[in-house]
């Protein structure tokens, strides 16, 4: 009984990169690599580790412009079997909402060729931290929806069973729950594979499936991109600096001790409730 | 959804299509409506904070302000619905039913969108912890209307009376306002300690309505097996310190995370680290502190060899006093510490744990 999953994932600009222009406040991409997202590395590993020991079908998809094919040939040479791409003008300035609408409907039309028995998404992106896309999927496919999973305890694909930890506010729920689902994992409960050369060779020459809407199987055109999507972004723009900059407490020609003393004496006559109450 | 497509799956709730609604047709959704977060016995801190900023927005509108409470009813959500008047909540809807025992998705995002159906409030705002994030996503999917994550500032737009809901954006090196305009509700989650804490007010009194719910158990496929509590409560604690030490990178190896952790000790406090830290693998990513971490709110929070990013700024700058240890004098934390002492971490936290330790010893023998 082998599994089918399909594992979500976005081609995001590696943020550790990114910089706004001094002047115009706008975001400087050129240059900035691109990478998969590193939540959905996770996630990916977990159906990886599912298609060890149970023989599993793993199909990666993505939403994005078509160098996003580059991300999805990532995740094949990470042992992925085969990789769809849904790219198209209409799903460009799509919110959280119109992005599940159109996943959504791209896992429907996988699913009438091979039925899904797994969803796997990353936790968040890194780019827009929404956590917000998973959910969205889950609720529109009827799939269980497990979120901020620590750990896969068991996955029973005759009985279609699945034990799962959840994270909680301080504890971890475990939870029995049915296939078919969608997964989202946490940070931490894995790390990604190295690349087989076998499969990085399988990577290279493999080819992306490219589909539009209409291959996506989607038919309503207002439920995409901008005009699918509630929320309308109506200003970006750099936090304001602060009025009252640092007092400066110099540590030149003082000891460290010194330094500290002087540090401390500010604390004392400017801030007498916190000396009192919060320092020793 | 369209029907010439199988469905994945058997029981797929219907997500709404989204509606563009007229003028006439917003105009019936009023009210502010904050979720309270109520789990295994307790309410989540953050509800309070979104009802003081709740309180806010509904001055503002001149509409009123209700908390949503979903439990088991009993002593535990009884309480939850009189503390949400005491924290300004104008009324109280509550749902009990044995199902909402424990938070799972499905029961829950079905009476939580049952109630909006019903009662139609223009703003409906959680907690972004793990189960307001779940709950959120699921609820605004059905209900086909705009859900802005991590708010960092909200308030209302006069010209359309909408929600101008503000969070940092790519990576927290930006801002951006975001509004939903022609949907209701407008949905959104704020972090723990990114708003203040209102004033409780024990001689507060407000309506407590008790709303029907049709749940039942064997419609829940999500079972509860156990339930296991965190052996370091102190990773909890984080956000809710009244002191926090911090380190970044500028403390040049992992080993010198011992520094922090001295002076975080002697000053009952709970410590953490800046995202570079946590990416380079020197610390859990529980203990990182700044937007994509945990937002602080401490009266003192110490941060040494942190730089100070925008992404950072945004988690800490609640803090009352900011001291920023730093050999860099231009690094941007400058900008916004109280105090900056210039120099190197390694040689001021241990002067600084050891002055402080002196003074205690001191004090005590006094």
């Amino acid at each position: 009984m082998s599994l089918h999953i399909v594992a979500c994932i976005k081609q995001v600009p590696d943020s550790s990169q990114i910089r706004v222009h001094p002047v115009t406040n706008t975001i400087m991409r050129q240059g900035v690599p691109a990478v998969v997202n590193p939540f959905d590395l996770v996630s990916l590993e977990e159906a990886l580790r599912l298609k060890d020991r149970f023989g599993a079908h793993v199909t990666v998809l993505s939403m994005g412009p078509k160098m996003a094919a580059e991300a999805l040939k990532k995740c094949i040479s990470y042992g992925a079997d085969d990789a769809i791409l849904i790219t198209d003008r209409v799903f460009a300035g799509s919110d959280t909402l119109a992005t599940s609408y159109a996943l959504s409907s791209a896992i429907r039309t996988i699913a009438a060729s091979r039925p899904v028995d797994m969803v796997f998404c990353g936790k968040q992106t890194i780019d827009g931290d929404t956590a917000q896309v998973g959910p969205g999927i889950a609720r529109r496919l009827g799939l269980q929806q497990l979120t901020y999973v620590s750990r896969i305890e068991s996955v029973d694909p005759v009985a279609r069973e699945i034990v799962v930890h959840r994270r909680a506010e301080g504890g971890v729920q475990v939870l029995q729950s049915r296939l078919p689902c969608l997964v989202t994992m946490m940070e931490g409960a894995n790390t990604i594979r190295f690349a087989g050369m076998d499969d990085m060779f399988r990577a290279a020459r493999c080819e992306v499936q490219e589909w539009d809407h209409k291959a996506a199987g989607i038919t309503e055109l207002a439920r995409c991109g901008l005009k699918g999507s509630p929320t309308v972004v109506k200003k970006v723009f750099a936090p304001q600096p602060r009025a009252n900059k640092a007092e400066i407490i110099d540590t030149a020609g003082r000891s460290a001790r010194e330094s500290v003393q002087a540090l401390l004496e500010r604390l004392g006559s400017r801030h007498p409730g916190l000396e009192a109450e919060a320092l020793p | 959804m369209s029907g010439e497509h199988e469905a994945a799956t058997s029981t797929a709730p219907a997500a709404a299509a989204p509606r563009r609604a007229d003028g006439a047709d917003l105009r019936g959704w009023r009210g502010v409506w904050v979720y309270v977060e109520l789990e295994r016995g307790r309410v989540h801190p953050v509800s309070w904070e979104l009802l003081g900023e709740g309180r806010k927005l509904a001055d503002h509108l001149g509409v009123p302000l209700s908390g949503i409470v979903l439990g088991p009813g009993g002593e535990a959500t009884r309480q939850a619905c009189a503390e949400a008047i005491r924290h300004g909540a104008d009324e109280v809807r509550v749902a009990c039913d044995p199902v909402l025992e424990h938070y799972r998705t499905d029961p829950y995002a079905q009476a939580l969108t049952s109630l909006v159906q019903r009662g139609q409030p223009e703003i409906l705002l959680l907690g972004a912890t793990t189960l307001g994030r779940d709950l959120a996503g699921a609820v605004a999917t059905t209900l086909g209307t705009g859900l802005t994550a991590d708010c960092t500032e909200l308030r209302i737009d006069d010209e359309t009376r909408s929600l101008a809901a503000t969070r940092p954006t790519f990576g927290g090196t930006l801002l951006c306002t975001i509004h939903t305009l022609e949907y209701r509700p407008q949905m959104a989650t704020v972090r723990p300690r990114v708003m203040a804490m209102p004033k409780r007010d024990p001689q507060r009194t407000g309506a407590i309505v008790e709303e029907a719910v049709t749940l039942a158990e064997d419609d829940v496929v999500t079972k509860i097996l156990s339930y296991i509590q965190d052996a370091d409560a102190g990773k909890a604690q984080l956000a809710y310190a009244d002191v926090v030490v911090a380190g970044g990178r500028g403390l040049g190896k992992p080993e010198n995370f011992q520094l922090v952790q001295e002076l975080a000790a002697l000053l009952g406090g709970e410590w953490g680290g800046s995202r570079p830290v946590v990416q380079a693998g020197w610390l859990g990513a529980d203990r990182q502190i700044g937007q994509t971490g945990q937002t602080i709110r401490p009266r003192l929070y110490i941060a040494a060899g942190i730089s100070g990013a925008i992404q950072h700024r945004v988690g800490v700058e609640g803090a009352d006093v900011i001291i920023a240890i730093n050999s860099d004098p231009k690094a941007p934390i400058m900008e916004f510490a109280t105090y900056g002492v210039v120099g190197d971490a390694l040689q001021i936290l241990p002067a600084l744990t050891d002055a402080l330790r002196e003074r205690q010893a001191l004090r005590a023998a006094a």
